[in-house]
């Protein structure tokens, strides 16, 4: 993975540069001593780390505009960051750039019940979010595995996703308004607390820009009221095509289930050894969520049986407690976790046809084969949204660059059957190099367009999402 | 003219050096377009994919809604965002097309709970203006590689580009609907009774107040589902009025405005903070009034020639004028800096200024 050459003129001016910084912050907003940068020298892709020139943490709208306004006119990149747990490399730093972290920008500004909204400060976790309102009987839906950490800025930089996508939609259909300075520090407010933005769908390209097109400071969220109740049903099937027919048939059965997730048998096992979460002993198996009053539970459940049973299931488990349904949940939320047991690993995040499944699943057995490298498959089944687990050494010399390897032929599969190549979890750097396997030159060209109006410097995050060569020319410039 | 491909669309557009009029079915458009010659885009139809089982749908731009509709009937699925009507409202003719449908970001009352029109798009082809043919987002539905082109494109009435194909991720059509009338008569009370069974765990797909007849709340699902969430939202706003069980045809009445229909005058809509629309009512000396999205879209049928906006004066939210010419702009003034960059954006997807010149711009 390659990263552009610092600036040379950037980097002998790093003293003019921290001292305007130092002008229009507060001292403890301001990090220069490399011991304490280290903090944020990557993100939670820690493959690739790279020091800052300096680390600013503002607390204010305005502090974050004069930060840009200084940065804009000394030339310098910033580097924008939630709270760092992006799996793409969102937040990687480089030596000529500032990293603008948000995440002292935490408070509720202003909850609504009646306009059903919630303003926040960026750099509030997501979870909190849903903290913040839940005593009224409210939540936040979107809902990233990461979102006990993870910060609303970096949700709205990447279009988070989550496993409740499939009835409440992603950070995008849950996002009213922002607030955001641009490159040159100017504050612009892009919607608000109703529901169509007027004009350009601005809005719209902002959210999932990877923080290049503005720094935003504080949104409005829609918040949703809670259901009645939600119940899980696992089932054990006897093979990955069987499992992936019968997402397709509870799907066509008119039901739309809050989630459905999928585990084959390398996750199921590799779980089980970690977590005793007590799953059955199959090749594939899916957790399905209803939600509703326990009469519309049962209903749904009934439903959700009955389009099963032609599919054999050797195994069928509606939750009859919390305590059982924390125990079906219990092994997919720990499957990352179970994973590390077992080495290191990368993470996909690639997006295919739902009707595509099978064969994509047959094919990842066989590239797997052929790398000689385990992989291992947990994803958002009702979206298509996959997270393949490559697990690798990271000791063993040449062993990443093999993974990296599977991993972009994976990818480029998910392309083939008519997926993309990230789902939820954004481009960055990982990504980057593998844009044009999914995009025409003309079709990144048209996003490109977008960045030169929102940042004709080319001064935000530069270096991610597009190959280098394809904006080589901007970034010169 | 009427391109029979996007190939030829995008060549006629390539070598274009004067405007066209972007024209779909030209039933929803509003505005006043300069002069320019019409583009059709009934050329291009058809459904190009349709997975049931996958729950998405890419079809060609020109294709008539009532298509894509009956297409999706027969599977038992639909557009999650009822789009409108708007043929009664503006006095026009003619068969809507899926790309206007998108080119409008046209919603009907179901936007309060399933999204607005650009929730549902998961990916689009367009022609820009120097005729390059563009493709963004896919046929899946979760997707974040790259910008998302088609939320920009989504409600862009035909200033950025050609909508040539769009892709929509669909929903399962319910089994039954049932619809609640509550006897409020006032603006205020209403709105915070669409606010108490919005904010109720009962998965309410339509909430809206017709002056005169009163509040109207509609729940979908499997029929037991729907029998019991009729009940408790029965008991819920019973302290607001009283609660009636009413035939669901009143929902296409409210998506098409069939009150302000064949009736003289402005029609313009709001959209608002659903506390703030009964203030902003009261100021607007409207002849007739239909709220949606739970108080959060508001249409008035006003005298025409009024200037609402210097009426209303300034609020959280804006104000379009969907029916009526001269005097103010249709489109809502935007903010200095959001001008800046929506022109900015016109300038690189439409450099020889060719698409619709003029129309969202506030002149």
């Amino acid at each position: 993975m390659e990263m552009p050459v610092p600036d040379p003129v950037i980097l002998a001016k790093r003293a003019r540069i921290v001292a305007r910084l130092a002008e229009v912050l507060p001292a403890d907003a301001l990090i220069t001593d490399p011991t304490e940068t280290r903090a944020y020298e990557c993100d939670a892709l820690t493959a690739y780390r790279c020091l800052p020139m300096a680390v600013v943490l503002p607390r204010t709208t305005e502090e974050v505009a004069a930060v840009m306004r200084a940065c804009h006119e000394e030339g310098v990149k910033v580097i924008p960051r939630g709270a760092g747990t992006s799996l793409a490399g969102g937040s990687l730093p480089t030596p000529d750039a500032v990293v603008l972290g948000v995440a002292r920008m935490n408070a509720v500004i202003e909850t609504d019940y009646p306009n059903r909204f919630i303003r926040v400060q960026s750099g509030r976790t997501n979870l909190s979010v849903t903290g913040a309102v839940e005593a009224e009987g409210f939540f936040y839906a979107p809902d990233p595995s990461s979102q006990l950490a993870c910060a609303i800025a970096g949700n709205i930089g990447m279009n988070s996703g989550g496993a409740h996508c499939l009835k409440y939609g992603v950070t995008t259909n849950n996002l009213l308004g922002v607030t955001m300075v641009t490159m040159a520090g100017e504050v612009v407010q892009v919607g608000g607390p109703y529901m169509d933005a007027g004009g350009l769908d601005l809005l719209g390209v902002i959210c999932g820009s990877e923080g290049q097109l503005g720094v935003v400071t504080e949104a409005w969220l829609r918040i949703l009221p809670k259901p009645e109740g939600a119940r899980p049903v696992l089932m054990g099937f006897g093979s990955n095509e069987v499992a992936g027919a019968c997402v397709s048939d509870i799907i066509k059965g008119g039901l739309l289930p809050v989630a459905i997730e999928f585990m084959d048998r390398p996750c199921i096992e590799a779980t089980e050894a970690f977590a005793k979460a007590g799953y059955p002993d199959c090749e594939a198996l899916l957790i399905v969520e209803v939600e509703g009053s326990p009469a519309e539970i049962d209903e749904q459940l009934g439903r959700i049986k009955a389009i099963a049973a032609p599919h054999n299931p050797v195994a069928y488990r509606e939750a009859a407690s919390e305590d059982e349904a924390k125990r079906i949940w219990l092994g997919r939320k720990s499957a990352f976790g179970a994973m590390g047991q077992m080495g290191d690993y990368i993470c996909l995040d690639g997006t295919i046809p739902v009707s595509e499944l099978s064969f994509v699943l047959r094919r990842i057995a066989e590239l797997s084969d052929g790398y000689g490298l385990r992989v291992a498959n947990v994803f958002h089944a009702g979206d298509g949204n996959m997270h393949p687990l490559i697990i690798f050494n990271a000791n063993k010399p040449g062993d990443l660059d093999l993974a990296e390897a599977l991993g972009a032929d994976i990818l480029k599969l998910c392309v083939e059957v008519g997926g993309c190549l990230t789902g939820e979890h954004g481009v960055g750097v990982e990504k980057r190099d593998l844009m044009d396997v999914q995009f025409t030159r003309d079709d990144m060209e048209a996003q490109l367009r977008v960045k030169d109006v929102f940042d004709p410097g080319w001064l935000l995050n530069p270096a991610k999402v597009f190959p280098l060569y394809v904006t080589a020319s901007r970034r010169a410039a | 003219m009427r391109p029979g491909s996007e190939a030829e669309l995008a060549e006629l557009v390539r070598v274009a050096n004067a405007p066209f009029v972007l024209r779909g079915g030209g039933t929803r458009g509003i505005g006043a377009v300069g002069p320019g010659e019409v583009m059709e885009t009934g050329g291009l139809a058809g459904i190009t994919l349709y997975e049931p089982g996958a729950l998405t749908l890419v079809v060609q731009a020109g294709t008539p809604l009532a298509q894509v509709e009956a297409a999706l009937a027969a599977e038992g699925q639909r557009l999650p965002f009822e789009p409108p009507d708007m043929r009664g409202l503006l006095g026009r003719a003619g068969e809507s097309t899926i790309g206007g449908v998108v080119a409008a970001n046209a919603s009907g009352p179901r936007r309060v709970q399933a999204g607005a029109c650009r929730d549902s798009m998961i990916g689009l082809r367009f022609v820009d203006g120097t005729g390059t043919v563009i493709r963004n987002g896919g046929r899946v539905m979760k997707n974040v590689t790259g910008y998302d082109l088609v939320k920009l494109l989504a409600g862009s009435h035909g200033t950025l580009g050609v909508i040539t194909e769009v892709a929509f991720k669909l929903l399962p059509a319910p089994e039954v609907a049932g619809t609640l009338c509550v006897d409020v008569q006032k603006d205020a009370q209403a709105v915070e009774a669409m606010a108490a069974a919005l904010g109720s765990p009962f998965d309410v797909t339509g909430a809206a107040f017709w002056p005169g007849r009163g509040v109207f709340l509609r729940v979908e699902g499997f029929e037991t589902s729907v029998r019991y969430r009729l009940g408790e939202l029965t008991k819920a706003l019973a302290r607001f009025g009283a609660v009636d069980e009413v035939d669901g045809a009143v929902w296409q009445a409210v998506r098409d405005v069939a009150p302000f229909h064949g009736r003289e005058g402005d029609v313009w809509r709001l959209a608002v903070t659903p506390s703030e629309a009964p203030g902003l009512v009261a100021r607007a000396g409207a002849d007739a009034v239909m709220y949606d999205w739970g108080g959060g879209l508001v249409w008035l049928l006003v005298a025409a020639g009024v200037d609402l906006r210097a009426r209303l004066g300034l609020f959280a939210g804006h104000a379009t004028r969907v029916r009526g010419a001269g005097g103010v702009p249709a489109f809502p003034p935007e903010p200095a800096a959001l001008a800046a960059l929506s022109a900015g954006l016109r300038a690189k997807f439409d450099p020889k200024g060719v698409f619709n010149p003029g129309l969202m711009r506030a002149v």
